[in-house]
């Protein structure tokens, strides 16, 4: 009954979404205010119905209501509550609706805290937004219901794959879909303004938040995504350049580049027509990580075609979406004119160097990744791309990157003095070149590119203070004095200043991955494996049931000179269900280093495989990622996105007058 | 049918998921042991797909472990010893791929898009009204002013 709840909902939801989609979009085409204000209410509406049949399918789960076919597939009753609840956007089709879900949440906001936008725009805006929930309703409802029966029920689920029942992968794709669908805001507004023909500063302003508060979400997705990969998979990789991972990095390298292009629409009013495109692209970007992800096609082209429904109707989708949006920008970008001019070397061209090497980073990876494939379909080779590759090609294009974050925030808006900010940032020289001499002296002239990414980490970190200290006046002014400026200064500066600090930490970590220590041994009980001065004795193996597995749970203890460091329990869980092993491995870490270690196999007469690593400030690179996000919501916290942002210019002509005539 | 097998393989490849690298398939000599190692890193697992053999706990993956070990010992090259698993498997098992006339675009993409947008800001930039701030230099009496505001900022 409440399955079904679920299901009316949903089809209630498409038809709100067409009204959403349409009624808004009329209204502000002829000036009636009555039908602008539809899609505010729609919107609220379809957020509400998306809502309960979310919650309609999470009780089917937590309930374990095996008379549907989608709980059956993917549940089981001896699954923690955790894990029945997460279970939900664990497969396909339930992730879909998560999708429409968060989209709903976003429309709602939208709905709810645009009162200060013209009324045109805002109606243009959540139509857009229906017209993408439109697409997806339709999708779930056609191709990939989550609420279908079978009859009889079945006595039981298959349960979940035992490798998503963690809670670092439980809330990753909540976060990512967060994040993807947070751009479609951005896709909503660049579109109401391409039909408008007019983007401004304010326009910027609004736009900007939600790009923000996007991509905060998405670092986050991202970052958590990689530390399950770091600590599930068994040996220490956080990045593998897989399909999968670089279908969620390209939208966050555009969304990277659209927040740094939206403050020169914003502050200098010009690099309009770029702007829009790149919110065109993140969003579209998003679209085909969801879908490609989701799909299969990354693996085979062949695994795509097996359900040729589902196929058939993303790539309808998305050429709707993509050609749909390029089109119009193709036709209205051409009358959106820049204003502020600046010299190339300034803030602004600075800004547009960052977007410059952000974008080819991304298409950089966009080619990598679907080169494979491109070449299936033209009947090419077969091969494989892998991270050899993206470290030849991606990595060079990010170092000019890196080495521009330094200088970019010391250059002046509109004409720049480079020679003056480089000489301003003596500092950053000195940091970098004792980075680079304490690593090479530390790693005994360990690999030259990684010690010289330690310096990338150094000068990025110094530029960012000595950015700060110039703009409080530090040691220059009397100290009060800075404290006073250091307490005014805007937050969306310290946005800036942390979110680039989190880079150079992140830097720092990818760097210092070049020198893990690894050792691989198979160990009796009671005997002891060496790695990086740490001693690891494993002290004994116990067989211990869980919830819905049995673990082998081994103590071993670390010590160091001697002395006992700590003691550390990693297991292989085998799930009887899924016939499936998993390794939950043991990371004892000091923020400086992990000692990383893992189970492996018996031979049944009391030897075990023992794999160790020593891995130098990896846990640096996910809290780089988390202090960029804040950087990110330091931002968002800014004054400016509270206050007068319903300050645009007035606009002449019919537009804004109440339709009292119709 | 193919999906069915791979599917298979898959549940295979999970359920015995061994670790990578087995004590047991190392060889003695450490040196002929690290070319292994750097060479298996740059080899994709097949069954896994998103790990390189060296990481893999496919049991496909063993067996290139062990052929590659096997080619080293017989006194390959390091390119040799690769060749001889790309003969078996196919380009798609390396993780790098070769350049050839097939991979230019992938190969010279990067740059060529590099060079193509540099060009193109270049030319954006130039054809711009150009920004020409004709500013007169300040009045002998402005620049004291000026100095005093200064000195007013810095206290």
């Amino acid at each position: 009954m409440i399955t079904e709840l679920g299901h009316f909902a949903l089809i209630l939801a498409l038809c709100v979404s067409l009204t959403q989609s349409l009624v808004p979009l009329i209204g502000a085409a002829r000036g009636n205010l009555a039908w602008m204000a539809v899609g505010r209410n729609a919107a609220l509406v379809q957020f509400a119905l998306v809502a309960l049949a979310m919650a309609a399918l999470m009780h089917a789960y937590v309930t374990s209501d095996f008379s549907v076919v989608n709980v059956v597939e993917n549940s089981h009753t001896d699954k923690p509550l955790l894990y029945r609840i997460t279970g939900v956007w664990g497969n396909h089709e339930g992730s879909m609706v998560l999708w429409v879900f968060m989209l709903g949440v976003c429309s709602a906001a939208l709905a709810l805290f645009s009162g200060n936008l013209p009324p045109d725009l805002r109606a243009r805006v959540l139509a857009v937004q229906g017209m993408i929930a439109t697409g997806f309703l339709l999708f779930i409802l056609l191709t990939s219901n989550p609420f279908l029966r079978t009859w009889p029920p079945a006595a039981n689920g298959h349960g979940l794959n035992p490798v998503l029942q963690d809670p670092g992968l439980a809330f990753h794709p909540p976060f990512l879909y967060l994040g993807y669908v947070g751009f479609s805001v951005g896709f909503a507004f660049a579109v109401a303004a391409l039909i408008e023909g007019r983007v401004d500063a304010a326009w910027a302003r609004w736009v900007r938040p939600w790009t923000l508060a996007s991509w905060c979400a998405l670092t986050i997705g991202i970052a958590m995504g990689s530390w399950w990969a770091y600590y599930t998979l068994g040996w220490g990789g956080w990045w593998f350049w897989d399909p999968v991972e670089n279908a969620s990095f390209m939208p966050w390298l555009v969304g990277t580049a659209l927040i740094h292009s939206s403050i020169v629409v914003e502050k200098r009013d010009t690099m309009k027509s770029w702007t829009i495109l790149l919110a065109i692209i993140t969003f579209s970007l998003s679209l085909v990580g969801t879908f490609l992800v989701r799909s299969g096609v990354l693996t085979s082209v062949h695994s795509f075609a097996t359900d040729p429904a589902r196929g058939t109707f993303i790539l309808l989708l998305l050429v709707v979406a993509i050609g749909g949006s390029l089109t119009l920008y193709a036709v209205r970008a051409p009358s959106l004119k820049g204003g502020g001019l600046f010299a190339p070397v300034s803030r602004e061209g600075a800004l547009v160097l960052n977007n410059l090497l952000l974008s080819c980073g991304c298409a950089t990876v966009l080619l990598g990744t679907l080169y494979p494939l491109f070449l299936d379909v033209v009947g090419g080779p077969k091969l494989s791309v892998g991270f050899p590759f993206f470290n030849r090609t991606f990595v060079p294009l990010m170092v000019p990157i890196i080495l521009a974050v330094g200088i970019g925030p010391m250059l002046s808006w509109k004409r720049g003095d480079l020679l003056g900010a480089l000489q301003r940032l003596g500092a950053a020289y000195v940091a970098a070149a004792v980075a680079v001499m304490v690593a090479f002296y530390v790693t005994h002239g360990g690999p030259i590119l990684a010690v010289l990414g330690f310096g990338l980490a150094a000068w990025t970190g110094a530029a960012v203070v000595v950015e700060w200290a110039e703009r409080v006046r530090l040691f220059r002014a009397p100290a009060a004095d800075s404290l006073r400026r250091a307490i005014h200064l805007p937050r969306a500066a310290y946005g800036m200043s942390f979110a680039h600090f989190g880079l150079a930490v992140s830097i720092a970590g990818f760097s210092a991955s070049a020198f893990d220590v690894e050792a691989i041994e198979t160990v009796r009980i009671g005997s002891d494996l060496k790695v990086a001065g740490y001693v690891l004795r494993l002290a004994d193996v116990q067989r211990l049931p869980g919830p819905n597995y049995i673990a082998d749970d081994a103590t071993v203890e670390i010590s160091r000179d001697g002395g006992l460091v700590a003691v550390v329990h990693p297991e292989r869980r085998f799930f009887p269900l899924q016939q499936q092993t998993t390794s939950e491995t043991a990371i004892r870490t000091n923020l400086l280093s992990d000692l990383y270690v893992a189970l492996g196999e018996s031979d049944d007469a009391g030897n075990w495989t023992l794999r160790a690593y020593w891995k130098p400030l990896v846990p640096w690179i996910w809290m780089g990622a988390v202090i960029m996000a804040f950087g990110g919501m330091v931002s968002l916290s800014d004054r400016r996105w509270r206050i007068g942002a319903a300050a645009r210019a007035r606009r002449s002509g019919p537009l804004l007058q109440p339709a009292a005539g119709e | 049918m193919r999906r069915v097998a791979f599917a298979i393989m898959l549940l295979l490849a999970l359920g015995l998921r061994a670790f990578a690298v087995e004590p047991a398939e190392r060889l003695a000599d450490p040196a002929l042991e690290s070319r292994a190692r750097a060479i298996s890193a740059t080899l994709r697992c097949l069954v896994c797909q998103n790990e390189s053999i060296d990481d893999s706990g496919a049991s496909l993956a063993h067996d290139i472990r062990v052929l590659l070990r096997e080619r080293l010992l017989a006194g390959d090259t390091d390119v040799q010893a690769r060749q001889a698993i790309v003969d078996r498997y196919g380009d798609f098992v390396l993780l790098d791929p070769p350049v050839k006339p097939a991979t230019y675009l992938l190969w010279f993409g990067p740059a060529g898009m590099l060079l193509a947008s540099l060009v193109g800001t270049v030319v954006w930039l130039r054809r711009r009204p150009v920004a020409t701030p004709s500013v007169a230099p300040l009045t002998p009496q402005e620049q004291v002013r000026l100095e005093g505001l200064l000195r007013e900022a810095d206290c």
